[in-house]
């Protein structure tokens, strides 16, 4: 019933037709089929204007740009920016930052899922498991103007729950202010991220744990593993593939540290902790206006994102593993 | 073992034993979950109850989930100041605009683009795919934006995030899942391609455009980026600016409200404008949690 989908719509009727369409001249083509065309163009349109155009735009990372010289009127001065940036003061500190904060997101936020998804794969009650679902997603669509908002009034030194528990237990009177801190910043920072993702990040993984043959379990119980050699033996190895891919994304991320909320987590006295190069691409260029030294970082942080992503999908190849590409 | 003498049906993917080990591990594993779920929900029912107390409340109890007496002066006072008024209006209708072009836009490109016979479908593809990974950042594409003159416009909050290429590629993927036989009919009958989609695909699409439907009034209902990078006439302030100015500075300034004889109750407003913000978002969420799993899926296994 289902027709072969490489096949032209209208080749089922007229067999003289060529059945690969690729071999038709272009101009053919653009004709029978130029409503699928005409349907493409506004996505096409808007893929050349808003990805493609600044694309080509970060060539003024190369120049001295100068707004009312344009592109092509201001001049080129070659690597300038990107010495100045890499010889600069700002970036030791934007990098260290800006890798610890990947370090613990790896480290936690990352392998969190996989874990809570093993845990909720355990769990015998359906209904319990679907309402601790339900409820753990919700935070993947709060905003993160409210994520701060909420942190904020939870830690807030004169009102917040946290800070008021924490003078408890500390037996301390002192006012600690954890939003303004630089000490608190990464702790906080990595909390909101466990809190906003951890719930929505096991459903890729729980869809990989669905997948797997309820036999393998059988069979492992018939050699007589236990719920822990079961759970080695053959839950984790189902989901591998799925954490190798998980993985490789993550990676072409890793410089990106988020920019809504670490830059609404940023205030005046944590700068020196919290100051990433999303961040700092946003205040160099749009608030001081050195657009060329601005783009000259943000092309350095997506062309080290490229390479870490092409880089690890390698190495995921070369241990034997499915890659991306 | 004992569970030799279970009839359970083998479609429950793990069948347990009752040993001791293995029933502690079940209830500390539950006692876990347990808490995971209240740690995440529990934060919103204090900020919904605080929104509702009064301000010495605030100050007096650590942790409520519901507050002693119910107060509304922190809404009254909300509702009452025109910065926040004309900020939900404008973030209501460019989240309603903005979703309606976001999904018309997504789905004319993701038709053709299923058309495995398409010439030119698999170069426009991978020049999509190119995006996810590198991108101009954010200086290109903000003087692109102010190139095009649409600084402090509405438009600049919606046009530059017209396509979420992820859910392209879903779409996509549902559109090639579509049995081929059902066009074919159509076709036959004298449909164009634009008809076919038009009076035979859209309409089996309808639970698909539902949900990134949702997934983009989301999406635009809390963009903070957009709107600091692109706007900066205070008039047009969205609801998550409104958010952001409430909490980290004072809130009659933010509010613009030049009536001193009413104090605003300071720590009140704070909550109850988170609350506002969430709210839509929760009201919708029983219809997103439906339909995502399923998107997520396809996207991710048939890719």
């Amino acid at each position: 019933m289902a027709t072969d989908l490489a096949t032209p719509p209208t080749a089922a009727r007229k067999s003289t037709r060529p059945k690969r369409a690729d071999k038709v001249p272009l101009g053919m083509a653009v004709l029978r089929y130029r409503w699928l065309y005409l349907m493409l163009v506004p996505g096409v349109a808007y893929f050349a204007i808003f990805k493609y155009l600044p694309m080509y735009g970060v060539t003024i990372a190369f120049q001295d740009y100068l707004p009312f010289l344009g592109y092509s009127g201001s001049p080129w001065v070659g690597l300038k920016h990107f010495e100045q940036l890499f010889s600069g003061p700002d970036f030791a500190r934007l990098l260290a930052n800006t890798l610890i904060l990947a370090a613990l997101h790896i480290l936690f936020v990352f392998t969190a899922p996989v874990i809570v998804a093993l845990m909720l794969n355990e769990l015998r009650v359906n209904i319990l498991k679907r309402s601790i679902q339900s409820l753990i997603y919700i935070p993947h669509f709060l905003s993160w103007t409210i994520v701060a908002a909420l942190t904020y009034v939870l830690f807030a030194a004169d009102f917040g729950v946290i800070a008021g528990w924490m003078r408890d237990l500390l037996g301390d009177t002192t006012k600690i202010d954890y939003m303004a801190q630089e000490q608190w910043f990464r702790e906080i920072v990595i909390m909101q991220q466990l809190w906003k993702m951890t719930g929505w990040g096991t459903i890729i993984y729980l869809a990989a744990l669905a997948g797997v043959d309820p036999n393998l379990y059988e069979a492992a119980r018939m050699d007589g593993a236990g719920r822990f050699r079961q759970l080695w033996h053959v839950t984790l190895p189902a989901i591998r593939p799925t954490v190798v891919v998980m993985a490789i994304l993550a990676s072409g991320n890793l410089l990106d540290s988020g920019f809504e909320q670490i830059w609404l987590m940023t205030t005046s006295l944590n700068r020196e902790v919290a100051e990433v190069f999303d961040t700092y691409v946003y205040y160099a260029g749009v608030q001081n206006g050195n657009f060329s030294y601005s783009t000259a970082v943000g092309l350095f942080k997506g062309v080290a994102g490229v390479i870490l992503i092409f880089g690890s999908n390698w190495l995921a190849k070369r241990m034997g593993q499915r890659g991306l590409f | 073992m004992t569970t030799m003498t279970e009839t359970k049906p083998k479609k429950l993917a793990v069948e347990h034993h009752g040993s001791a080990g293995s029933r502690v591990f079940d209830v500390l594993n539950v006692v876990a979950l347990v808490g995971l779920a209240l740690i995440t929900v529990l934060p919103l029912i204090y900020v919904l109850a605080a929104s509702l107390a009064s301000e010495p409340e605030i100050a007096a109890r650590p942790f409520f989930l519901w507050p002693e007496k119910v107060v509304t002066e922190a809404y009254e006072y909300i509702f009452a100041t025109p910065t926040f008024i004309r900020s939900l209006l404008t973030t209501v209708v460019v989240t309603a605009v903005g979703m309606v072009v976001q999904v018309m836009l997504t789905f004319t490109m993701a038709y053709p683009l299923a058309k495995r016979y398409l010439p030119g479908r698999t170069l426009v593809l991978n020049l999509v795919i190119f995006t996810m990974v590198f991108s101009g950042g954010m200086i290109p594409t903000y003087l692109v934006v102010r190139d095009l003159g649409l600084l402090d416009s509405y438009w600049a909050l919606i046009l530059p995030l017209a396509i979420n290429p992820f859910y392209l590629i879903i779409v996509k993927s549902f559109f090639q899942e579509l049995p081929q036989a059902l066009e074919e009919a159509a076709r036959i009958d004298g449909c164009n391609e634009m008809g076919v989609f038009l009076k035979i695909v859209l309409p089996l699409s309808k639970p698909i455009i539902a949900t990134f439907s949702l997934f983009y009034a989301v999406a635009i209902w809390n963009d903070y980026m957009s709107p600091l990078l692109y706007i900066s006439d205070p008039d047009k302030w969205t609801l998550q600016i409104l958010v952001r100015q409430l909490i980290a500075t004072d809130p009659a300034a933010a509010l613009s409200q030049m009536d001193r004889t009413w104090v605003p109750p300071e720590q009140g407003v704070k909550f109850a404008i988170i609350v506002i913000a969430t709210l839509p978002i929760l009201f919708f969420y029983p219809f997103l949690q439906k339909h995502f799993a399923k998107g997520v899926l396809i996207g991710g296994v048939k890719e």
